[in-house]
């Protein structure tokens, strides 16, 4: 049963190993995974440490419902201080690790310290053991899976595992598990190499009980279908992400040559049909009824042969429109270069997408760039780059400690081109003539980032009575308008937060479909495997006081208001094309500011984005750090 | 009508749900090494085959059975074990050429498909329809079309040719 889950704390620096149970209380409010995450990272973590110190503290953890048939359960959360933003960082991972890492006994691990030499984690049926890694050292992320499983002779181990960028400490190195699947986001992958981690494996007999199994199984099959029914689902399953281009180009909603133009002209080779020519078939994560990746296979070109998985809408953005590459080829020797080396593939693509523009405006030059000639499209720069970053050679060293320390390295007015938030890189999609996406990139607590609160269904043009039953509040169904907008973010972030503890997959909540399930169900859901009784407005209670600890975080490392803040060029530069919805927006400073505004009262904090002392006593949090574990 | 448990590959997405569902419906845990289906993947080709008993015709398992403790459930087809007879000396599970039969580790019992009573839940729960509960005869007639199609291009070439 859930109340007999436990949590390990590993020490590398000394090599203890300390398993306790975790406790009900913890559960009640954070529920597990994300949740739980968030909450041992406020309380585990010292402020001011250096990301990159054996201080910071790495945190790993299933959801409260990993391991059922449903929504794609097999969810993943890894946390720690962020090399990237300074602030909370967090990265949420699909696959097959989570439900192995529970059936190995253990739904936590708070590891710390550092160990002397490369080592990896064992985890096997109740035990956790610190083993040797110097023999994978330099592998890459697939490599280092398959000496893993061979080592142990049993083919069912899953692992997360960082690549050369890891080990070279890249700020936003990531952590992979199989084909992949990859926790991208804020540099998780370094913290781990600093830390002379490879690798987390496990392998596990034991079993995952439930509170009402039979019902369980029947309700599964009943949230399976809902899911399956609706269009986006369908459409996933046979495009993937990539299906999203086919909308956001034509409509003028996506970042190309860095923030030139908001559509890719001449970019037929992206859309997503082009993959009939390399897909061999779909992919699905652990419990996942959308499978929603491509296997696919080249044959032909300079890098073949290629078998990889993927690309998602981001890849497609980070080495297609931002860098000005317009063929489906190039984002597949992309996409499969930053998973080898373990990269997180939008930053990468961000960060190059900067220095082209630099280099077209003459900020950089060839001298600065070791000769590499960073004009628009050229893809051969653009594999070298990501070469050059993930081993820390040459230009791309510079660009291997992120966007904060290459501004500052580069001066000459860069600050101004780079489309990031918190020192993180946004997603290649176009917010200016939706206020309410601007609003959740400026917001998030993890940097600029589309999955922390995007409100997709704003899009849609939804008919206001919807909107307002979904959302309990007027909402204007016109997605240039700021009415109501704050309000739309903040449910969005509370329903992700939630969706991320209990380590579903956010395709199979409200994100793009609109009917897909959420509160109710996610109630039923926890009741039926856990037994515990919650009602809606006690699971949005529980994501807000996710999202408030996350924001307390970064207050005590010293981010405030000026930090919830757009590039300026947001402001600046109306949108050169797109459709007349869309064209010559740009967000307005006032509205925005306004919004901003709405958007701290709603969550009960103060005009600065502190929480107020009232709400601070309402979710239980104004007695952190409180060390209940 | 006898039906049967057809296994189609290159539909198979990998998922592992019928693994986790075949445990929650026998064993009310999940837990896939407790489970009677498996999926047997090769990652770094892309290649993913669920492996489930066969109900095999002249099935060794029964053959080999020194308890008898295997029969063909007329109504299903499925062979099921006699749990009152099985004494678990896993001749079975040696025998078996698909690794069709499991041990349970924790009850060190050996376990099969039993098609679940007729309506197999893996079949109910696999989306992208790798699984299918079919009639011999309609595989036959799937399997056909299949083929005729290949035929079919020829002709479409051939008639252009003229």
């Amino acid at each position: 049963m859930v109340w007999k889950r436990k949590i390990a704390y590993v020490n590398l620096t000394t090599g203890k190993v300390v398993a306790k149970l975790i406790p009900k209380q913890i559960r009640q409010l954070y529920l597990g995974g994300r949740g739980i995450n968030m909450y041992l990272l406020y309380n585990h973590i010292k402020p001011e440490v250096d990301p990159l110190s054996s201080e910071n503290v790495l945190l790993i953890g299933t959801g409260l419902l990993c391991g059922i048939p449903a929504l794609g359960s097999g969810r993943c959360d890894i946390a720690a201080k962020s090399p990237i933003t300074g602030g909370i960082g967090d990265s949420n991972i699909g696959g097959f690790f989570a439900p192995e890492l529970r059936l190995a006994g253990f739904d936590h691990l708070v590891i710390s310290g550092k160990a002397e030499r490369p080592v990896y984690l064992w985890i096997n049926d109740g035990s956790v053991e610190v083993r040797d890694a110097s023999h994978l050292w330099g592998k890459d992320t697939f490599e280092t899976q398959g000496i893993i499983r061979d080592d142990n002779q049993d083919e069912e181990v899953k692992s997360l595992t960082i690549g050369i960028a890891g080990e070279n400490r890249v700020r936003f190195a990531n952590v992979r598990t199989g084909m992949k699947n990859s926790a991208g986001r804020t540099g998780m992958g370094a913290v781990m190499g600093s830390k002379n981690l490879k690798a987390v494996a496990a392998r596990g007999t034991m079993d995952i009980e439930f509170s009402h199994p039979d019902e369980l199984l029947d309700y599964c099959k009943k949230m399976n279908d809902v899911i399956t029914e609706t269009r986006w689902a369908r459409a996933q399953s046979k495009w993937g992400t990539l299906i999203i281009y086919s909308n956001t180009n034509t409509t003028g909603l996506i970042r190309t040559k860095n923030f030139q133009l908001n559509r890719l002209e001449k970019g037929e080779d992206l859309e997503p049909e082009v993959m009939d020519r390399y897909t061999i078939g779909m992919s699905g994560c652990y419990g996942c009824s959308v499978h929603c990746r491509h296997r696919y296979v080249l044959r032909e070109g300079s890098h073949a042969p290629i078998f990889a998985e993927g690309p998602e809408y981001t890849s497609l953005g980070a080495f297609g429109t931002m860098v000005d590459c317009k063929k489906m080829e190039t984002v597949l020797v992309a996409n499969h270069l930053v998973n080898k080396y373990g990269l997180d593939t939008l930053e990468t693509g961000g960060l190059i997408a900067w220095a082209m523009e630099l280099y077209e405006k003459g900020i950089i030059g060839k001298k600065d760039t070791a000769e590499l000639e960073l004009d628009w499209g050229n893809e051969e720069a653009l594999f070298e780059l990501i070469t050059q970053i993930a081993h820390r050679k040459g230009f791309g060293n510079l660009l291997a400690d992120g966007f904060k320390t290459a501004i500052s390295k580069i001066g000459k007015g860069s600050e101004y081109y780079a489309i990031q938030i918190k020192g993180m890189s946004n997603l290649h999609s176009d917010e200016r003539p939706t206020p309410a996406l601007a609003l959740g990139i400026a917001t998030s607590t993890r940097g600029a980032d589309h999955l922390r609160s995007r409100p997709a269904i704003d899009l849609y043009g939804l008919p206001e009575e919807l909107l307002q039953e979904i959302y309990e509040a007027p909402v204007s169904s016109d997605y240039t308008s700021y009415d109501g907008k704050s309000r739309i973010v903040r449910w969005q972030e509370l329903l992700y937060a939630v969706t991320d503890s209990l380590g579903i997959c956010k395709f199979q909540t409200v994100f793009c479909a609109v009917h897909a399930p959420k509160w109710k169900e996610f109630a039923k859901l926890i009741q039926l495997a856990s037994g515990m009784e919650l009602t809606k407005a006690q699971l949005m209670e529980i994501g807000e006081r996710i999202y408030t600890i996350e924001r307390m975080f970064n207050i005590r490392e010293g981010f405030t208001r000026k930090d919830d803040a757009l590039p300026e060029r947001y402001f600046k530069e109306p949108t050169p094309i797109g459709l007349p919805i869309v064209k010559g927006k740009k967000i307005d400073k006032d509205k925005f500011e306004k919004m901003l505004d709405e958007y701290y009262a709603l969550h009960g904090w103060d005009e600065n984005g502190f929480p107020k002392k009232e709400t601070l006593e309402r979710l239980a949090l104004d007695k952190e750090p409180s060390h209940m574990v | 009508m006898q039906k049967i448990l057809f296994i189609d590959p290159e539909k198979c997405s990998g998922c592992r749900t019928c693994e986790s569902v075949c445990s929650l419906y026998h064993e009310k845990v999940c837990n896939p090494t407790r489970a009677r289906i498996h999926i047997v993947k090769w990652e770094t080709a892309g290649l993913y085959v669920p492996m489930v008993c066969q109900q095999c015709e002249t099935a060794l398992c029964e053959v080999v059975c020194p308890m008898h403790a295997i029969k063909r459930d007329e109504e299903t087809g499925a062979m099921l074990i006699n749990y009152d007879l099985c004494v678990g000396c896993k001749l079975c599970a040696m025998f078996c050429p698909f690794g069709g039969i499991n041990l349970d580790t924790k009850t060190r019992k050996v376990l099969k498909c039993d098609l679940c009573g007729g309506e197999p839940l893996c079949v109910k729960f696999c989306e992208p329809k790798a699984l299918q509960y079919l009639n011999a005869t309609t595989i036959n007639l799937k399997k056909r079309r299949a083929a005729a199609e290949k035929f079919s291009d020829l002709m479409k070439k051939m008639l252009a040719a003229i």
